[in-house]
């Protein structure tokens, strides 16, 4: 052999480096969902995430109830109204109706003006007024209270005369009541913790079904599977139940760390909360079989999962404000269902909420299992057609 | 004679590329029957439809008395299928195969039929071994066993002993010629000459048709073919040359020797003419089934061009 025939260099050759990179390229433009996962990824999220996320919500639905018909309350309601953080979409008539507001999740903030407002106003014999915010969600009430802080010194500043104008000069003519409910030391962690639960369930639920029966197609175990009479819904049934344990394994798990290191209160719910649980795991399942239907490899079922999950994460309330995003965003995490779960959780373990309150989201739960099991049924094939 | 598969007219296109075309054959019930034939010429796909696993775009026919398209579960209960790849689950045992490969089936008696194969094929020793571990033979036996546990009337082969030695081989086809002893009917694909010439039947598809159908001897027979046999130093190097006479269809080396065929004896003689001499020595010999299969498939290229 001359060696000039067969050039084999010892150090770094470029060709050589050149052929393996050549061969990367080539594959990743073969495996079309790569390739539109690569252009989708970076384009959808930035434009999702870049206009929905915000985390300095304002226009927060906001319930009153005045107990006197006023000036002063008059100003003070313009007032807040004016701050822009606060939309005051329900004027009630009693405290029963506003706690149940608050309780439901239907408003963020309360406000009462109570019905000695402006006798103590003028007599100077210290006027309150009751802000209770729901503090399940910390960032989501944050800046709108820091905003309301200026609110007693200003509200009532063309209002006052005399006597009562020059003592307001010296102290504010009413004091700001501030009630965090559901989390009255601002815990960020109370809020953070029972959301990991659903983030949890999903990373690890939709991706390990999708990923488990893309494996038998890559495997080639699927084609001697679809030999056999077994029925499509008995594959689904077999091959999800292994994974109900894991998810009830792991709520179990979050649940209790959550509340011996964390300090979660838990402050009831537990019926919403073991069927919403139980719907959002059996949903989580479905659409990883539906996934699996979807796809040919276990990269590509892995891609579609997380493309799924990014969503999950940012959308749905977990990470940032709900009510701080835009109405578009609002309306695409409505259809995650991540974000309903979120819901119940925290609905459940801050609020004690019950079944009767917590019905939207069980319900959404629930229309989301029964869609995503039809389709996955519906795609999935006896044949290898 | 009563008749396992019947079917007509079948035909499968995937992505505007037909791959099988017009497709039928008959099949004798407890017979094995070999499908031969280049890569790619619809072997696989004619099987997948048999059993089920295709739908074909249009034909029709019978399977164990089950039309194929309208009673594809009623097949697929009596038919056992070995895919191509192995494929059993490799992170479960040999008994764990057996048993899920039983009550995949809703068969009876799970335990006893998984001990029956295990016995059977003397793996009760291994039982606890994970079939991923297995040698390539083993796992082809194992794969059998599993095809087999719902006593089938049907079983279907795809390549069941490619990549495995001949000492496996052997083993594997003593094993399927005890089945169709009790009945079955086998259908196996193949690349091996030697497998083909185990087979009762003998099926030759080419680019999706079937071109020669009958026992070994028949299909030798009805190509009509003359073979000569050169021997000597260098004969098997004339074969670019040979070629290059019309009546010469076929020239293939076999080891030292050279295979010629035509159709045309004296044609072929003629041909031979300028060559019959030393070094070389010419035997007038049989055909073998290598040597009509490569005329087969010549002539369908031919069509091709």
């Amino acid at each position: 052999m001359s060696a000039g025939r067969l050039p084999a260099r010892r150090g770094f050759s470029r060709q050589r480096m050149t052929a393996v990179l050549v061969k990367e390229f080539i594959q990743l433009t073969r495996d079309r969902l790569t390739y539109a996962m690569i252009l989708a990824v970076p384009l959808v999220q930035m434009m999702l995430f870049g206009y929905a996320i915000n985390s300095d919500p304002r226009h927060l639905p906001t319930a009153l109830l005045v107990q006197e018909n006023s000036v002063f309350a008059r100003s003070v309601v313009s007032a807040i109204a004016n701050s822009s953080y606060f939309e005051i979409e329900h004027e009630v008539r009693s405290p029963e109706e506003l706690d149940r507001l608050i309780r439901t999740g239907q408003v963020q903030f309360a406000i009462t003006i109570p019905g000695d407002f402006t006798r103590r106003v003028v007599r100077g014999d210290g006027a309150q007024i009751l802000v209770e915010a729901d503090a399940t969600d910390p960032t989501a009430v944050g800046s709108a209270v820091a905003a309301l802080a200026s609110l007693p010194s200003e509200a009532l500043r063309h209002d006052l005369t005399g006597a009562a104008a020059a003592s307001a000069r010296s102290a504010p003519p009413f004091e700001l009541v501030v009630h965090r409910r559901y989390n009255p030391e601002n815990v960020t962690a109370y809020n953070i913790v029972p959301g990991l639960l659903g983030v949890v369930l999903t990373l690890t639920l939709v991706m390990m079904t999708a990923i488990g029966v893309t494996r038998e197609q890559e495997r080639g175990t699927m084609e001697s599977l679809l030999a056999t009479p077994v029925q499509p819904l008995e594959v689904m049934i077999g091959k999800l139940a292994p994974f109900v344990i894991v998810g009830l394994l792991q709520t179990a798990i979050i649940l209790l760390v959550a509340r011996l290191l964390f300090g979660v209160p838990m402050a009831g719910g537990w019926a919403g909360l073991a069927i919403g649980t139980s719907l959002f795991i059996i949903g989580s399942l479905a659409l990883g079989f539906l996934i699996s239907t979807l796809t040919r490899t276990q990269l590509q079922a892995m891609q579609l999962s997380v493309f799924y999950l990014l969503p999950s994460i940012l959308l749905s309330g977990f990470m940032f404000p709900f009510r701080g995003m835009p109405e578009w965003a609002q309306w695409l995490g409505t259809v995650i269902p991540v974000t309903h779960f979120l819901r119940i959780v925290r609905g459940a373990l801050l609020k004690g909420q019950d079944l009767a309150e917590m019905a939207p989201s069980l319900l959404a739960l629930a229309v989301f299992v029964c869609v995503v099991s039809a389709l996955a049924l519906a795609r999935y094939r006896t044949t290898l057609d | 004679m009563t008749v396992a598969i019947r079917v007509e007219g079948l035909n499968k296109s995937f992505g505007g590329r037909r791959v099988v075309k017009d497709f039928a054959i008959e099949v004798e019930r407890g017979r094995i029957t070999g499908f031969l034939g280049p890569n790619g010429s619809g072997k696989t796909t004619t099987l997948r439809m048999l059993c089920g696993l295709l739908t074909p775009d249009s034909g029709s026919g019978e399977a164990l008395g089950y039309d194929i398209i309208a009673e594809s579960a009623e097949i697929k209960r009596r038919t056992g299928y070995m895919t191509q790849r192995f494929s059993l689950y490799e992170d479960l045992t040999i008994e764990e195969n057996l048993q899920f490969s039983a009550r995949i089936r809703d068969l009876d008696r799970v335990r006893q039929r998984v001990e029956a194969a295990l016995d059977q094929l003397g793996l009760t020793e291994r039982r606890r071994q994970l079939a991923g571990t297995l040698s390539g033979g083993w796992k082809q036996r194992l794969a059998l066993a599993t095809a087999t546990l719902h006593e089938p009337e049907l079983l279907l082969l795809d390549e069941p002993t490619a990549g495995v030695d001949p000492q496996a081989r052997r083993t594997f086809w003593d094993e399927i010629h005890r089945l169709a002893a009790d009945g079955l009917t086998v259908l196996v694909s193949t690349h091996y000459m030697d497998e083909a010439e185990r087979c009762h039947d003998i099926a030759y598809i080419a680019y999706g048709e079937l071109l020669a159908r009958g026992t070994a001897e028949e299909v030798i027979r009805s190509a009509g073919l003359v073979t000569w046999r050169g021997e000597g130093p260098g004969v098997d190097r004339l074969s670019p040359e040979l070629l290059g006479d019309p009546a010469i269809e076929l020239a293939a080396p076999f080891g030292l020797a050279l295979h010629v065929s035509g159709r045309d004896a004296s044609a072929l003689e003629t041909a031979l003419e300028p060559y019959r001499r030393p070094p070389f020595r010419w035997t007038r010999t049989e055909p073998g089934l290598e040597d009509v299969f490569i005329h087969l498939m010549g002539r369908v290229e031919d069509n091709f061009r």
